[in-house]
């Protein structure tokens, strides 16, 4: 049987097989060809600097991505993201200006350690998220509504944080050397060294993994989506599980704010706008489905990847901006157009 | 154990839904080691007051008992855990994740690392195939329920409600997706729980199983209990009168239909799909009413899906009035006039939150639109009101929710829904599942006043009894190829299974 089948595959190798390893790998093929592409049009594309600055953005937006991606893989979605991340930024970066910065939010508040302000902040977002999750499991406020008007709050609610006599609302600048090493130094090993904001990703990306893929949260997210029924009659403590997949959420986008503050140096109000939708759209592209119950996180990283390497492909380029958008609208569709192949069976 | 005669009691339940009175003073008691049927028509409650015990619907009035003790379940949660495990009619699982994981579902096994707490996936494969093995159950712990058929899944989760360890196991039509072979598999499971002393009750439509496998019946009809019984002392006669109050001196109705000139010719017809259906032929006559057998997974249903445009064809022909066609999509299908009335009623027929009436209407829409674009709505009122007249729905009124209406009064309103396209060609799949004997009747009349008026009928049963009672012929399929077709006054329950089976 085994010979017969193996003998049979080879046979098969010509076209079937490839077309078939095409549609079940037809994001990362995508992303390779896009890799390519640029990079035969624009050698300078490939250039170390210019991947590792990729991946430093990449970071950022694979821990929204990861949180949205739980949100939608238990059949909800969303839209705070982006907010979230823009008053995290804000909290943290309020809270790590230099005590000679002429500007200060709060001109009188002692120097902390770092990691006081950077806690603060993912609380912040940690408590945006739970709100999220109370309101949805609870008061049974669809996801796209209650995580819509959130959105809306949250922007507020950063807009006025920021906006404090005398100075009014204004960009957060003079940040701490130390903070601000967060987002654009590296760690070491021997006369190798990786930035640190990468390393944090790979972290949130491998717990997120072990929690999607080994913990009984994660079971219980990919059965929520599945069959909401199914796991209720099961006795799924279904209200429960949703509430702690929008606080993880929160709490990644809080972490994801600090890395951007850090990364860039500052923080407006302005911080995160629509980052939410980047981040469903990269899940999406990864293979995440909008309508629940399906997605894995190594999708997910190829998805932001993919959204990475396109943004900074078509400026190296030099696609003009609005190029740009048009461009990215199109591979969105596209891309989700070629992996949903993978599921609609011949009937 | 306890000192309870009674493991499970029910006192005076009653349950209110919208318009409907859904059980009305219903007492039952379930004795450990026993199997105590639960029968009666579609809408008699049955189902309901098993939903009302496992915590699923609260009771308005009455009370449940458990070993003596009152309990109140406000989720499946905590019947569960309090011993009572249900099988319910519609299947329920996961369909993208696996057997293990939809096995343990709400109850992962887990190991702790320090305050992290990991599911363990061996413990759940290991676990699985060990009851799977246990009850004799041919399933990967690792396959994925979606790519499961209808009647794996419905083992899948007879075994996880053994494996809750339950006192009292609730199985409602359990064997609605089974073959023969495995209703006695079923049996033999059921059996040897009764013997550990577990209590089984038993929801049916089937009175040949019930005779089979219970100790006790209980009879219900419209939301009030008949009579519990002792089996040995009960006749089919007898339950059935009971179950509908009245005699039914005839199962079917006569047919005085006559089958005239060839219709519907189908050659060589093969499914893109490589399990499917096979080089299918035959011919069906006007007024004919063609009945198909066979056993799940013959692939009938795939078969007139194709015909309806909802499966794709590899090669083989259809002729309509000896003209070949197309179809490739069910609007295709309506414009040569063939209805098809699919087998999922709650997965393709029904939407339950619309009413009585846009469910009618919703496959002749556009036959209601004036000139204007807006929909003659006193028209379109008029026309639903025949049919539903016609047919005897019984609906509070045409606004009602098709929810709220029985399996039954579903059905007919789909049948309405395809009549309103004034069909040549109707295709019922499997029309009497889950509809009581008195609705079946009905429906058996509505079927043969059809063929009377020149449609033709396919008929899709699993049934014997029926398809031998109703069909001028009956095709046989067995694994996606056509084992026989045999006259249907001279064909036998007998025959009809040696072809089914013919190739396995």
């Amino acid at each position: 049987m085994k010979n017969s089948a193996s003998t049979n595959s080879k046979k098969r190798f010509s076209a079937q097989s490839i077309r078939e390893f095409a549609t079940r790998n037809a994001i990362i093929l995508v992303l390779a060809a896009l890799i390519l592409v640029i990079g035969i049009v624009k050698t300078g594309f490939l250039a170390p600097e210019n991947l590792i600055n990729i991946m430093r953005i990449s970071s950022v937006r694979l821990i929204i991505a990861l949180g949205c991606a739980g949100a939608l893989i238990t059949g909800g979605t969303d839209l705070s993201a982006g907010r979230t991340v823009g008053l995290s930024a804000v909290i943290v970066a309020s809270l790590v200006q230099r005590p000679d910065y002429a500007q200060r939010i709060f001109p009188n508040i002692a120097t902390m350690p770092v990691i006081l302000p950077i806690l603060i902040a993912v609380a912040a977002g940690l408590l945006v998220g739970f709100i999220n999750g109370m309101v949805i499991a609870y008061l049974k406020v669809p996801p796209f509504i209650a995580t819509l008007g959130m959105m809306v709050m949250v922007w507020g609610a950063a807009s006025l944080y920021v906006d404090r006599p005398p100075l009014g609302a204004q960009p957060i600048g003079g940040l701490r050397a130390e903070f601000t090493n967060i987002g654009t130094g590296s760690i070491g090993f021997g006369n190798f060294g990786i930035p640190t904001i990468i390393l944090i990703a790979l972290v949130v990306f491998a717990v997120y993994w072990v929690l999607l893929n080994k913990t009984q949260l994660g079971k219980n997210m990919y059965a929520i989506g599945g069959n909401i029924n199914a796991a209720i009659v099961s006795g799924v403590n279904v209200k429960r599980n949703l509430v702690a997949v929008y606080t993880i959420a929160g709490a990644l986008y809080g972490l994801a704010g600090v890395l951007l503050a850090a990364r860039s140096g500052g923080a407006t109000n302005n911080y995160g706008q629509s980052y939410e939708l980047d981040a469903i759209a990269a899940a999406v592209i990864g293979g995440v489905s909008t309508s629940g119950g399906r997605g894995t996180v190594v999708g997910v990283l190829t998805g932001v990847l993919i959204f990475e390497v396109l943004n900074n492909g078509l400026v190296v380029i030099g696609v003009s901006t609005y190029w740009q958008q048009v461009i990215k609208g199109i591979i969105i569709i596209a891309a989700v157009a070629v992996d949903i192949r993978k599921y609609s069976a011949k009937r | 154990m306890s000192d309870n005669e009674y493991v499970l009691e029910m006192r005076n339940i009653s349950k209110q839904f919208p318009g409907v009175k859904a059980l009305d003073d219903v007492t039952l008691t379930v004795a450990p080691g026993t199997v105590h049927a639960i029968v009666g028509e579609n809408g008699a409650g049955k189902s309901t007051l098993m939903k009302c015990v496992f915590g699923i619907y609260s009771t308005d009035k009455g009370e449940v008992l458990l070993d003596g003790r009152p309990v109140s379940f406000v989720s499946t949660k905590q019947a569960l855990d309090a011993g009572i495990a249900m099988i319910q009619q519609e299947l329920l699982p996961v369909p993208e994740r696996s057997v293990a994981d939809n096995f343990w579902l709400g109850r992962y096994p887990q190991k702790n690392y320090g305050i992290v707490k990991i599911v363990d996936e061996k413990k759940m494969y290991a676990d699985c195939k060990a009851v799977l093995d246990d009850l004799k159950i041919d399933i990967d712990p690792a396959a994925k329920v979606g790519n499961l058929s209808a009647s794996k899944i419905q083992l899948m989760e007879i075994a996880q409600a053994v494996s809750y360890h339950s006192k009292v196991i609730i199985m409602d039509e359990p064997t609605s997706s089974l073959t023969e072979n495995e209703v006695e598999h079923l049996f033999t499971i059921i059996r040897k729980l009764r013997d550990q002393g577990i209590a089984i009750v038993y929801i049916s439509h089937r009175m040949e199983e019930i005779f089979e496998i219970s100790d006790e019946v209980t009879i219900m009809r419209d939301g009030r209990c008949v009579g519990t019984y002792p089996t040995k002392e009960l006749t089919s006669e007898f339950v059935i009168r009971q179950m509908v109050g009245r005699t039914l001196t005839n199962l079917f109705p006569p047919r005085e239909n006559t089958p005239s000139e060839v219709v519907l010719k189908v050659e060589n017809l093969t499914s893109i799909s490589e399990h499917s259906f096979k080089d299918v032929s035959f011919e069906v006559r006007r007024g004919e009413i063609f009945g198909i057998g066979g056993l799940v997974g013959a692939q009938r249903s795939e078969l007139v899906e194709a015909l309806f445009g909802l499966r794709g064809i590899k090669h083989g022909t259809v002729s309509i009035d000896g003209k070949k066609v197309v179809i490739t999509n069910p609007i295709q299908a309506k414009h040569y006039k063939i209805a098809l009335l699919t087998e999922e009623r709650r997965a393709t027929g029904i939407f339950p939150v619309l009413s009585v009436l846009d469910n009618t209407l919703m496959a002749s829409i556009s036959r209601y639109v004036r000139k204007s674009g807006l929909i003659d709505q006193q028209r379109a009122t008029t026309d639903v009101q025949r049919e539903v007249e016609m047919l005897k729905v019984k609906t509070p009124s045409l606004s009602t929710q098709l929810e709220y209406l029985s399996g039954g009064n579903q059905q007919k309103v789909i049948v309405a829904r395809w009549l309103l396209t004034e069909p040549d060609i109707l295709i019922l799949d499997e029309p009497t599942r889950g509809i009581d004997v008195g609705a079946k009747y009905e429906l058996y009349s509505i079927i043969a006043d059809l063929a009377k008026s020149g449609r033709t009928i396919i008929m899709i049963s699993s049934e014997m009894p029926e398809l031998i009672g109703m069909s001028d012929r009956i095709m046989v399929m067995c694994e996606g190829r056509v084992t026989g077709i045999l006259d249907g006054k001279e064909a036998t329950q007998e025959a009809i299974m040696t072809l089914a089976t013919r190739l396995m």
